[in-house]
């Protein structure tokens, strides 16, 4: 297989652990005085966009920040919980930036780039080192030196936290640091901004159209070159744990304009999350990952009890040891509850879809601390007071100190959702929609098809392959913001000095500004009879059965028709109210909605040409005997980067992945 | 058991509508029928503004985003007190479990004059990020960092500096003090990076920056009534306001003008 | 280059103001409060006298006299001034408040308690200090009583027949103690003396001191009114 002639990857030369040091000392530079001169637009204001905004800078770039959100602290990196990946080896555990480099496209599925994921795993450490230099306060052991921890998918500690707080205090800290430089006028910011198209300009990517979502007023915006940092499409589903403003129009507007679209099929469905409650749902709760530390996972051995538990005859805390079954420990004992994330969720499905789900739904499974809570933490404690024979009630009494303090925040957060007490009850959880490890297609630069148009964190497809790791979003969204985009960003720039402001004035400016506004319009006229969110929850529910964690040839075909009918529906009979010169949300819903809506027919089209099962993708027909995924490294081993010809008309490209210092194998964690 | 309830009330949400910055508002009451008690907050105002669409009418705006109580886009009153009734917890965490059937909710929005009414229920809050950008950083530009563990932190120094810092800006503080003081907000990043080596080097000026920019967005005094750290949904303490305090006055004594 | 308009002109330097001049004047409260407890010596106001008339004549407390008004303006101007702010902060109140449910009652009224207070400083002034310091009325003694003399002790007899009077006397003490009760408190959170360790303390203390003091004070004209001190 050959990679397709429009893809050109931009991998360095030479050895993986040389490519990104000589690719440094080699890249092309911008001397300050032109820095000056050169403006970046950076599209929203998470981990990737903040970093890589307060970064260039730091360094000169004249830069501009725009974010939906009405401040750049909300953006939702902050909901991240469990930690940051770093090969720092600070515990003596045999790690090293070969073992993350390994463990990543292990747990990928070996379907990211070697060159990429390599360079991810040097510059992790120095991404803790400048988050700590900012005032980052990541949890210490007594000593004073930094603590980990363990997270699926890896058999070393390297992740870096903050309680369950550590997306919110790393994005603080970016934020700390863009804020500097808005407070130095070195950035422009500005929030309650959605960007609504890019400007291309002869070929290259000059700017952006964007709407203030106060006054309404459309603007338009130049920039030598445009960053979208702006995130996953998760909420393409309806339900997930992504915010609700997550939307993937800033990409979407891109891929109409010419950036491919890599791998979009690629959903991470995460394990643990708070399990519906009802129809009345907006959005789904994560329970970190790293409860999975110390919470066995199981349901009822037998259906009859699943059943008694599930209409509550049956208490599950009387429920016999012999009794459960703890179906993860069971199928993988060498990794047990720490498979990674795909496995894991696929695991839980299959046993509630064989009738063991323990809530009304069916759709819940048990994740259990009772168990480490007394034996593991109880007696440790009990040994530290001097108590020999301690009681059963003593071992919970002490488990739970120790429970509570490290996961305090998460269990309050259970219980205010749920109404239920997790310390006394085993927590109910379901996979739900988590992060997309698909987005727009870049090369090494981080450059999409569109040249000057970049894509960073979670907008773009690069590091994670079928499947991410937990931890290593933060990790990426970081590196590429801190450490990537500065060096890269040059190389295109450094032709770029000689290039003048094109005033706004320009016809491709004013062509770009036209079609959106018509497109606003359209969206108020068309005054129909059913909401935003009626269209949003029948792509959520199309999405979810036949695109979710589990996919077949059939059920796609018949998605990909449903949401051709749900498009035309919705532009025959949404109902938008307000006007377009007007704080007006459901407006704003209504244009990513739209969005979603054509995305989700890519999304299904992309998991119906992959005829494999790897990572996150799981498609029913190419199974293990035992349920495992069966991965066709043969035919499928490529990033399949889609290019948009109209809507509902994509061409396929593929890039071709090579594995010059990993043996390809079949992953097993058993 | 969560999730199989069906336990519903019926409430009447008086709520503040507003078109924009310019014009006066007023309230409009909603009575809200078979409400499920497993609903959030918001999930209420969904249905409501589903409701409200239907109708032909302008749903009610309102900030949110997160849903999980960490992004602090959330930002209600809630029958006299920001977040309502729940300590500890963010208005998208409140859920209908915590009122009775036939109460009346009044919701208002933010009340200072450093949040002006962006319409209905949303508030302009962008005091709080120039406050930031006046002097809530540690001057380090990308790639100047040394090993992180050459920066030795006492655990409970690294953890108190970590509760200041979970602060999520969302201006509760400043909406339940009488006086709309931010000095909670303010107080909670001078103390993480007084607290940290790495902040110590510029505290002095840190303080005299923030505080005087505070001061110029029209926040109100602080006198101690203590309602904000009642309010905070994380819970923040006040010892940040008096160490910010210790702070500026230190810095005010040791100022080389 | 500082940003800092100046110490004083800042809200953390109008409240240290605040602070320090309410500390100032409590520890006048106390000096105030052992002078006069010198009645309860029940001797016909003997002891209280020359209590009084040391306290009338030397010159380091007729100096720190002039403090003490100092203080009180003080107090008093930098209260209305941060009151003007704060309502400014807040230019549309409220439809529903619910103040009760996230501080004391008297935290949030120190302004309406400092003012009952001032009402009450004015007639209490008026009473006593303005009689000795501006009239020949108070003699020093009972020895040297000029003719139409009274000693302070037979002065405060006389003013505390009227029931009205000690009435006013005693509710005016129940808004001092509200007032001390949040105001001592406030004042070290204020200078930046918080600590996990003290605070507690300095709280309890605090309240104690305020109930204490005030009903002590409280206690002078219905001890006077009720003939329990001649």
């Amino acid at each position: 297989m050959a990679s397709s002639k429009k893809l050109d990857a931009k991998i360095p030369d030479g050895q993986l652990e040389q490519k990104w040091s000589k690719y440094k000392s080699t890249v092309h530079l911008v001397n300050p005085a032109n820095k000056r001169s050169l403006e970046v637009l950076v599209i929203g204001s998470g981990l990737a966009g903040s970093s890589a905004a307060a970064s260039l800078a730091e360094m000169g770039y004249k830069v501009k920040v725009f974010c939906f959100q009405d401040s750049p602290r909300r953006a939702h990196s902050i909901a991240a919980q469990g930690g940051i990946n770093a090969a720092k080896n600070y515990q003596n555990d045999g790690d090293s930036v070969y073992r993350l480099f390994y463990d990543t496209i292990k747990g990928g599925d070996y379907r990211s780039r070697e060159g990429n994921v390599h360079r991810l795993a040097e510059v992790s450490s120095h991404i803790i080192d400048q988050c700590v230099a900012q005032g980052v306060p990541f949890a210490r052991e007594y000593g004073g030196l930094l603590s980990n921890r363990s997270f699926g998918g890896t058999q070393v500690q390297r992740t870096f936290y903050a309680a369950g707080q550590t997306g919110q205090q790393l994005l603080l800290g970016a934020y700390s640091a863009l804020q500097r430089q808005v407070g130095m006028g070195a950035v422009k910011l500005l929030a309650r901004h959605e960007m609504l198209d890019i400007v291309n300009i002869d070929g290259k990517c000059r700017g952006i159209i964007a709407r203030d979502l106060v006054s309404g007023k459309l603007e338009r915006h130049f920039g030598h070159a445009v960053l979208l940092c702006t995130g996953g499409y998760g909420n393409v589903f309806f339900l997930s744990t992504n915010a609700m403003g997550c939307n993937v129009t800033a990409a979407w507007k891109a891929h109409k304009k010419g950036a491919f679209f890599g791998n979009p099929c690629y959903t991470q469905i995460h394990p643990t999350c708070i399990p519906v409650s009802g129809e009345h749902q907006s959005k789904l709760t994560l329970m970190s990952e790293s409860l999975r530390n110390d919470g066995r996972i199981w349901v009822p051995k037998k259906k009859e009890d699943a059943q008694a538990i599930a209409s509550g005859k049956m208490n599950p805390n009387d429920l016999k040891e012999d009794d459960r079954d703890y179906y993860l420990e069971r199928r993988y004992p060498a990794f047990g509850n720490l498979v990674p994330r795909d496995v894991a969720s696929r695991a839980a499905k299959e046993r509630c879809d064989s009738g063991f789900g323990v809530n009304a739904t069916g759709q819940a499974v048990y994740l259990d601390f009772a168990f480490n809570m007394k034996y593991k933490y109880g007696k440790t404690e009990a040994t530290k007071k001097g108590i020999e024979n301690p009681t059963e009630e003593q071992l919970t009494e002490f488990g739970q100190a120790v429970i509570k303090e490290k996961y305090g925040n998460l269990f309050d957060m259970y219980e205010q959702i749920t109404g239920v007490n997790p310390y006394k009850n085993p927590m109910m959880i379901y996979p739900a929609v988590h992060y997309t490890m698909g987005g727009l297609w870049v090369d090494y630069h981080l450059m999409t098809t569109v040249p000057g148009l970049y894509a960073l964190g979670e907008a773009n497809f690069s590091d994670h392959g079928a499947n991410r790791l937990g931890a290593s979003a933060l990790m990426q969204g970081l590196a590429d913001g801190y450490f990537v985009i500065p060096y890269t960003i040059g190389e295109y720039l450094a032709d770029e000095i000689r290039t003048k402001s094109i005033p706004t004035e320009n016809e491709e400016f004013v062509k770009a500004e036209q079609e959106v506004e018509n497109r606003i319009n359209k969206l108020l006229n068309i005054k129909g009879t059913k909401s935003v969110d009626h269209f949003h929850k029948r792509l959520g529910k199309v999405m979810w059965d036949k695109c979710g964690m589990a996919r077949n040839a059939e059920g796609l075909k018949w998605a990909i028709e449903e949401i051709r009918k749900i498009r035309a529906e919705f532009w025959a009979d949404v109902r938008v109210p307000g006007s377009a010169n007007e704080f007006n949300p459901e407006l704003e819903k209504a244009g990513r909605v739209a969005d979603f809506i054509e995305l989700g027919e890519l999304m299904c089209k992309d998991a119906l040409h992959r005829n494999e099962s790897c990572g996150g993708h799981f498609r029913e027909e190419y199974q293990t005997e035992e349920g495992e995924a069966n991965r066709d490294d043969e035919k499928f081993a490529y990033v399949a980067a889609w290019e948009m010809k109209e809507v509902g008309e994509w061409e396929l490209n593929k890039e071709e992945l090579k594995f010059e210092n990993i043996k390809i194998a079949a992953r097993s964690y058993k | 058991m969560a999730g199989t309830s069906e336990k519903t009330i019926n409430v009447n949400v008086k709520v503040w509508r507003q078109k924009n910055k310019n014009e006066k508002g007023g309230f409009e009451t909603h009575d809200m029928k078979g409400v499920s008690v497993d609903m959030s907050f918001l999930e209420m105002f969904d249905v409501l503004n589903e409701r409200l669409i239907n109708e032909g009418k302008d749903p009610v705006a309102f900030d949110h985003d997160c849903r999980e109580g960490i992004c602090g886009m959330c930002s209600m009153y809630i029958n006299g007190r920001p977040h309502g009734p729940k300590q500890g917890v963010t208005t998208c965490q409140l859920h209908m479990r915590s009122f009775k059937d036939g109460d009346t909710i009044v919701v208002e929005p933010w009340r200072s004059a450093a949040f002006p009414v962006i319409k209905d229920l949303a508030v302009d809050r962008s005091a709080f990020d120039r406050v930031i950008a006046a002097g809530g950083f540690v001057s380090v530009n990308t790639g100047n960092a040394k090993d992180a563990n050459n920066i030795l932190i006492p655990k409970d120094d690294a953890d108190e500096a970590f509760n200041a810092a979970a602060c999520i800006g969302c201006g509760a503080c400043v909406a339940a003090c009488k006086n709309g003081s931010a000095m909670l907000f303010v107080s909670a990043k001078v103390s993480q990076l007084a607290l940290l080596p790495q902040g110590k080097v510029e505290a002095q000026q840190r303080v005299l920056d923030m505080v005087h920019h505070m001061d110029m967005e029209g926040f109100g005094n602080c006198t101690n009534t203590g309602a904000c750290e009642a309010e905070c949904p994380k819970e923040i303490s006040l010892e940040n306001i008096a160490r910010m305090n210790r702070e500026f006055l230190f810095a005010n004594a040791n100022e080389k003008k | 280059m500082s940003n800092n308009a100046g110490f004083l002109k800042s809200s953390i330097g109008k409240k240290f103001i605040m602070g320090v001049t309410g500390l100032f004047l409590i520890t006048f409260l106390i000096v105030h409060c052992f002078v006069n407890s010198l009645i309860f010596f029940n001797d016909g106001g003997e002891t209280f006298n020359k209590g009084a008339e040391f306290m009338g004549t030397n010159w380091i407390i007729r100096a720190m006299e002039i403090v003490l008004f100092a203080g009180i303006i003080l107090h008093i101007v930098q209260a209305l001034v941060l009151t003007l702010d704060n309502r400014k902060a807040r230019p549309i109140p409220y439809e529903k408040f619910n103040g009760a449910a996230n501080s004391s009652w008297y935290s949030r009224s120190m302004g309406l308690l400092g003012t009952l207070i001032l009402m009450f400083l004015i007639i209490h002034l008026k009473h006593f200090w303005v009689l000795s310091r501006f009239t020949d009325h108070i003699a020093h003694n009972d020895y040297e009583k000029m003719p139409g003399q009274e000693t302070m002790y037979h002065e405060m007899l006389e003013v505390f027949e009227n029931p009205l009077v000690v009435l006013v006397y005693v509710l005016a003490m129940v808004s001092l103690a509200y007032h001390l009760m949040h105001g001592f408190q406030s004042a070290f959170q204020t200078l930046g003396l918080n600590h996990r360790k003290y605070t507690p303390h300095i709280k309890k203390f605090g309240i104690i001191f305020s109930i204490v003091i005030c009903i002590i004070f409280a206690s002078m004209p219905i001890a006077m009114h009720f003939g329990l001190v001649k």
